[in-house]
């Protein structure tokens, strides 16, 4: 157990949160009341294939969405629910309190704009008082901190290396003492020794500043390298969650062991071949009734295919959406 | 450890061998550029010397971070790039300065599987149409029916079964593992001997991912095939490469035989590129340090060892001289000054 683990201040808070999006083949159900902490000061990985809705989940918890998409549930920052913040608020809100970065740092940067035009930008936008030249001085102190060098601040975004822009992407964030940092996907076009190098400071900036980090990552093994939390997400719905000792360990939901059985290693005294797991995600405009996972599921049971499960402790470790773990007799399977 | 010489396979066993090649690419100036710089060119050194072969049969894998070469190597052993110097033989023939016809009909026999199937595929032919255009190229003798047959009879190798239903169907109508199956089977409607797959399942969700390397090892039996594997991904070439050389700012710094470059690497760089792969268990965190900084830029590669400036064993001899790859164990080249430290 980390020390982010053992003083469980919690960040933010999501509750029973939902999002439909309207398409023209009915409403369809990215996120399904999905229910979750962040605690300070830890890392935490989201992980599912393409479709599962871990992106859509993490832009939701900056509020972005697009204006066809229902939004339902709580998601509490510290106390506060950010779906009733005005406009003023949420802009205040994403600006000073998290941050986002995505795969490709380049359509998120401005390539007419030099680096620390960047940076001042922000600060001025946020806080308009200060002077140009302390809003400088504090870019350059971060800059530092960041692994860059000092003389990168002239630089425009293509003079960049990938790592270097994911870097002063990070620093946008933090120069305005962001406390949650999500990065969807942030290390997946870079080459491993950069992507290594990501993750060391993704864990410096863990330990020394106590910074959140939501990490949305469909290669679960950078999860296994960093984070302190594993989030398990299936056609929009949580199937399991836990520390990343519990869930590696002993996955308990049969999508998980599938997902830890399918990843590909560099071990050479492990297994030769990778499990094949059978089906494909459901269409999530007609999602399956009861458990989303059933028709995929080898372990399935009667009441898979009727009534959902909960979201649940098993042997008081991690959280698991699956009946197996769960007393099914009293609810009336058939 | 005993030193043995370079060991030279047997010609007949080779399909693929690789001499001394180069790829040059002249860097795009300006008008104004071209006035200051007098007469003076750039290149990007792509690919810069280096040889290799690629046996009869095998997975041979081409392993480096973006910018190493592997990519431009592929191009050049199917002959979509013309080496700048060096020899490209194949099949015993050298097919380095093949033009016109005779390059057309050399296609038949190496096909090429990229990273994004949707990009590979015309989204407006079905895909029955796109699999058999290629007996239509270069079986032009084949009657429709029997092109059908053999179109029919690739969906269903493949996986994409019942053949008769996907026939009709066009790429935006299947999933992405479906079009990938379906590109595979385009490679090999022209049975050819060589497969380039460069990136192949990088798309690919895990889930996948396992399919469609189970699929590739059973056509390679089937077909007799051979190919040249090329990825970023160490982890994924463990399941499907037989040999494997690690590229580096143009040049090939290893290369041996799968389980010997994993067990045993020589390469500083190797060493390193193999302890960045994060490892899907959270007891086994990575505890090395990375090396400094990034891959130069090709167009002024760094004199002597390419890969001096980033290097922890970085002595005199490195920024002067470029080492040769030399055979340190058996089957196991290594283009390092001091690979023997870590024999």
């Amino acid at each position: 157990m980390t020390p982010a683990m053992q003083n469980k201040e919690v960040l933010m808070q999501v509750r029973d949160f939902s999002l439909l999006y309207k398409t023209r083949l009915g409403p369809l159900s990215a996120v399904d009341h999905v229910t979750f902490d962040l605690y300070k000061g830890e890392i935490i990985g989201l992980v599912g294939e393409s479709g599962c809705g871990k992106s859509t989940l993490g832009k939701a918890l900056l509020r972005m969405a697009p204006p066809q998409a229902e939004l339902t549930g709580q998601i509490l920052f510290q106390g506060e629910d950010i779906l009733q913040f005005d406009d003023r608020r949420l802009r205040d809100f994403r600006g000073r309190c998290v941050s986002m970065i995505f795969q490709d740092p380049m359509t998120s940067l401005n390539p007419v704009q030099r680096v620390d035009q960047h940076l001042v930008e922000a600060i001025q936008v946020h806080e308009p008082h200060t002077p140009a030249q302390a809003a400088l001085e504090r870019a350059r102190s971060l800059i530092g901190r960041l692994g860059i060098q000092e003389r990168r601040l002239r630089d425009y975004p293509h003079q960049l290396s990938g790592g270097m822009r994911q870097r002063v992407m990070i620093g946008l964030g933090l120069v305005l003492n962001a406390n949650l940092i999500i990065a969807d996907e942030a290390t997946t076009s870079l080459d491993v020794i950069v992507e290594a190098k990501l993750l060391d400071q993704f864990r410096e900036l863990r330990d020394e500043l106590g910074i959140t980090i939501l990490m949305i990552t469909h290669n679960i093994a950078l999860v296994a390298e960093v984070a302190d939390r594993i989030a398990v997400m299936y056609a929009g719905q949580m199937a399991e969650l836990g520390s990343v000792y519990e869930v590696f360990d002993a996955p308990r939901h049969p999508y998980t062991q599938g997902l830890l059985a399918s990843v590909p290693t560099i071990s050479l005294n492990e297994r030769t071949e990778l499990f094949k797991m059978g089906g494909e995600p459901p269409n999530l405009t007609h999602p399956p009734q009861g458990c989303r996972f059933h028709p995929r599921c080898s372990q399935a049971l009667p009441i898979c295919s009727q009534r959902e499960p909960e979201l649940r402790p098993v042997n008081g470790g991690q959280l698991v959406h699956c009946w197996l773990y769960q007393n099914h007799e009293s609810q009336g399977a058939s | 450890m005993n030193v043995q010489p370079v060991p030279q396979a047997q010609p007949a066993d080779n399909l693929v061998e690789v001499r001394d090649v180069k790829k040059w690419f002249p860097v795009q100036q300006g008008v104004l550029d071209k006035l200051l710089a007098a007469g003076h060119q750039d290149y990007i050194h792509a690919v810069d010397g280096i040889s290799f072969e690629i046996r009869r049969g095998e997975v041979f894998g081409l392993a480096g971070e973006s910018g190493s070469g592997k990519s431009t190597t592929g191009r050049l052993v199917v002959r979509m790039e013309t080496p700048t110097a060096g020899s490209i033989h194949f099949d015993g023939a050298d097919i380095s300065a093949l033009e016109g016809e005779e390059l057309r009909r050399l296609r038949r026999r190496m096909q090429i599987i990229y990273q994004d199937p949707m990009a590979s595929l015309n989204p407006r032919m079905a895909l029955g149409e796109a699999i058999g255009y290629g007996l239509k190229v270069h079986a032009p003798e084949l009657g429709d029916a029997e092109r059908h047959q053999r179109t029919i009879d690739m969906l269903e190798k493949v996986g994409l079964s019942p053949a008769q239903f996907f026939y009709g169907k066009f790429p935006h109508q299947i999933s992405g593992g479906q079009r990938q199956r379906a590109v595979i089977a385009r490679a090999l409607i022209t049975h050819p001997d060589l497969i380039l797959a460069d990136e192949p399942i990088a798309m690919a969700d895990v889930s996948v991912r396992a399919l469609l390397l189970d699929l590739m090892n059973q056509l390679k039996r089937e077909f007799n095939l051979t190919y040249l594997f090329i990825t970023h991904d160490l982890a994924t070439a463990k399941y499907i490469c037989d040999r494997i050389g690690i590229m580096y700012l143009g040049k090939l710094v290893e290369v041996a035989e799968l389980r010997e470059l994993y067990s045993h690497p020589l390469h500083p760089y190797t060493q390193a590129l193999l302890a960045a792969v994060p490892v899907p268990n959270p007891h086994q965190r990575r505890t090395q340090a990375m090396p400094e900084g990034e891959i130069p830029n090709p167009i002024h590669p760094p004199a002597g060892c390419r890969f001096h400036p980033r290097c922890p064993l970085a002595a005199e001899p490195c920024a002067v001289e470029d080492p040769p790859l030399r055979a340190l164990r058996p089957d196991h080249t290594v283009a390092c000054h001091y690979a023997e430290r870590f024999l």
